[in-house]
């Protein structure tokens, strides 16, 4: 922990925000992230840019992803640049920065999730090495801006920063616009499954033409099209511009983690890693941040899920369907959520039909009417912990026989079985579940 | 008969889930053995003719765009005067009074079949719950969720909706406008899925028939929830003029 070249006041503001992080721990008050960088901020503003000179630096935003694919790639540049300063929690603006900075040696690698609000802000003050920029969509509209002006914002910031490299899905018009005035972007084929927000240009306002089939490309009558990719996801591997093709085995589900970890090693590339030390790497990781992960509710096991928006909410309707276990969802509408859950009516919940399903969390009565609408049966329960039990005593006849039994003799033979419960939650509603949950080990 | 329920411009005008008002209005003619057809309308293709039209939420140069290709088809003005039934939602509704602000802050043309022009208004966006007193006595209780940063003007020949009973609505202490068949408002939620009478009045339009009930147990739900919802926050901040509550009777 040397932090012996920052001049004094820094020094203190460093003291002091480990120090109330350890106290917001102790005291149960929450994950210890955001109180102690915001004392710190306040003893030394220029903080954030103190404890960042120096550091080889990754900036990952995005409406999507962006926990996953900051926690992969603090995992794929360890090997080449040794273990990364990270918000490994989701605390994504200043003080969560300045917390994951002040736990660790100065000149250390810092992998930082930001906000997407923030990180105009962020590229021009800490310079980072590579920005790496998963997606724009829809997301709590009745607190941040429109997703065309985000991209906007972040466009003006990445052209005046010829030293910071990006990495880019250039699937999504909106973040191939935010940099297309960058500097050597990388551009990466990552795919955009919800194109509702994308298919007004954002060069001239025109109408953006999506190719048919997954990997088709798009283009505007202006001329705006996806750039010439060069790196290309194909079925399980990956395809580099030099025509290497590597296979990405990965612990974590779904399409859209493949994206991210493509994304993640492409960025631990222009840091410095190689194609497969980052790979093998990404391909170990089973959780991040409790999502994905297998925990023990009422002594029965659930897999948890978190989606934020509709496009997350898409992806993960994805992975669960088809399927037969009972499912769990739970809505809240708490600031952190956004205030106003009108987006549950562009979520598809239509494909739940036949499936065993539990409404639960504040807002579980506009989630009983939108399944209501979408034919869906359903239970409301207000508890999030008895939904889970709810949905698995329901279910009991459909899953594998004997589930039962094997979730109250053992958690961890249940785990081993993958869950009996799927669990999807928004923001809120996924950690108060993870709050009371146990983890069942892996 | 068959009810065709055109949602127009979703690509343009989808952004806080008002699309879900087409859904309801199919689900609840369904329920009832009425044939319905719901037909995604999207801004590349000519309007197809129906008998109901949904409009939604956009954002700034969305809604000019849908405006711009509403205005020069003309099919929309048709269908209202063929008798079609309209409800638009927030940057829908703007779109079809006479003028509203684009995204440069340049007043645009409506569609005109509302009379109402909408400037920007100049304090903070109205983001928040809305519930409303219907101007029509048949209707309970509105409730939905608005997020807008216009200011709405009525003209003579616009009648209000609704008067506000908590959020900000027009502006002016009422809510949205009705000429005819065609209903505007800032109701997000989506509006019919919380003011399912509503949703079953603009289906009795189209349909020429009185409705049976349909058994809305959720929705009633929903209803007595967010409009309790309502009335605590204001509780807590102790406003002080009383306003009419009615819980969950739809």
């Amino acid at each position: 922990m040397s932090a012996g070249t920052l001049p004094v006041r820094t020094r203190v503001a460093v003291a002091a925000t480990r120090a109330v992080n350890a106290l917001s721990r102790h005291a149960g008050a929450g994950s210890g992230t955001v109180a102690g960088g915001n004392v710190g901020l306040a003893l030394d503003p220029l903080l954030l840019e103190r404890l960042a000179a120096g550091r080889p630096m990754a900036l990952v935003s995005g409406t999507n992803g962006k926990t996953t694919t900051t926690r992969l790639l603090a995992v794929a540049i360890e090997g080449a640049l040794g273990r990364a300063a990270t918000n490994a929690t989701g605390s994504n603006m200043p003080a969560g920065h300045v917390t994951a900075l002040a736990a660790t040696p100065q000149g250390a690698p810092a992998v930082l999730e930001v906000d997407e609000g923030y990180l105009p802000r962020l590229v021009a003050s800490l310079g980072p090495r590579v920005v790496v920029l998963l997606n724009l969509s829809r997301d709590q509209l009745d607190r941040t801006s429109e997703v065309r002006m985000v991209a906007n914002k972040w466009r003006r910031a990445l052209s005046v920063s010829p030293a910071t490299a990006t990495v880019v899905n250039a699937d999504d018009p909106l973040v191939a616009w935010a940099a297309s005035g960058a500097a050597s972007p990388v551009w990466v084929g990552a795919g955009l499954s919800w194109r509702e927000d994308a298919v007004g240009c954002p060069s001239c306002e025109g109408r953006i033409t999506f190719a048919a089939g997954e990997d088709g490309g798009w283009a505007c009558a202006c001329g705006f099209s996806r750039p010439r990719l060069g790196v290309r996801i194909e079925g399980d591997d990956v395809v580099l511009a030099d025509g290497r093709r590597l296979r990405v085995a990965l612990a974590l589900p779904g399409r859209f983690n493949r994206a991210n970890a493509v994304m993640a090693a492409a960025a631990a590339v222009v840091m410095g890693a190689g194609w497969e030390d980052a790979i093998r790497r990404i391909g170990e990781v089973d959780e991040v941040a409790g999502r994905f992960a297998v925990v023990g509710v009422a002594g029965c096991a659930a897999r948890v899920m978190l989606a934020k928006n509709p496009a997350g909410w898409r992806e993960l309707l994805d992975l669960v369907c088809p399927g037969e276990r009972p499912v769990v969802v739970g809505i809240n509408a708490r600031v952190a959520d956004g205030r106003d859950p009108s987006w549950l009516w562009d979520v598809p919940f239509e494909r739940l039909r036949g499936r065993t399903v539990v409404a639960t969390g504040e807002r579980r009565r506009d989630l009983a009417v939108r399944l209501h609408y979408a034919g869906v049966p359903h239970r409301t329960v207000r508890d999030e912990v008895a939904a889970v039990r709810a949905a698995w005593m329901a279910g009991r006849g459909t899953t594998a026989a004997g589930a039962r039994a094997r979730c109250a003799r053992s958690p961890h033979l249940a785990a081993s079985v993958e869950g009996e419960v799927d669990f999807i939650g928004n923001y809120t509603a996924f950690t108060d579940l993870m709050a009371r949950a146990t983890r069942t080990g892996t | 008969m068959s009810l065709e329920i055109v949602v127009v411009h979703p690509d343009l005008l989808g952004t806080y889930g008002d699309g879900g008002n087409g859904v309801v209005l199919a689900q609840r003619a369904r329920w009832r053995g009425i044939g319905a057809e719901l037909v995604d309308a999207t801004s590349g293709e000519p309007l197809p003719t129906g008998d109901l039209y949904c409009l939604g939420g956009g954002e700034d140069a969305a809604q000019t765009a849908s405006a711009e290709r509403l205005r020069d088809e003309g099919a929309l003005e048709r269908a209202v005067g063929r008798g079609a039934v309209v409800l638009a939602v927030c940057a829908g509704y703007q779109i079809l009074g006479r003028s509203f602000t684009g995204a440069d802050g340049r007043a645009r043309s409506g569609v005109g079949l509302l009379d109402v022009r909408t400037v920007k208004g100049a304090g903070r966006r109205a983001v928040g719950e809305l519930l409303a007193e219907p101007a029509d006595d048949r209707l309970p209780l509105l409730t939905g969720f608005e997020n807008h940063g216009g200011l709405t003007i009525r003209g003579p020949d616009a009648a209000p909706l609704a008067q506000v009973a908590a959020g900000v609505g027009n502006g002016d202490g009422t809510e949205g406008a009705v000429l005819g068949r065609v209903i505007g408002t800032y109701l997000h939620g989506p509006a019919l899925a919380r003011n399912p009478a509503l949703a079953d009045l603009l289906l009795s339009w189209a349909t020429g028939r009185r409705l049976e009930p349909l058994d809305d147990v959720e929705e009633a739900a929903l209803r007595e929830e967010r409009i309790s919802a309502v009335r605590e926050r204001r509780a807590r901040h102790r406003v002080r003029h009383r306003v009419r509550y009615e819980l969950g009777s739809s």
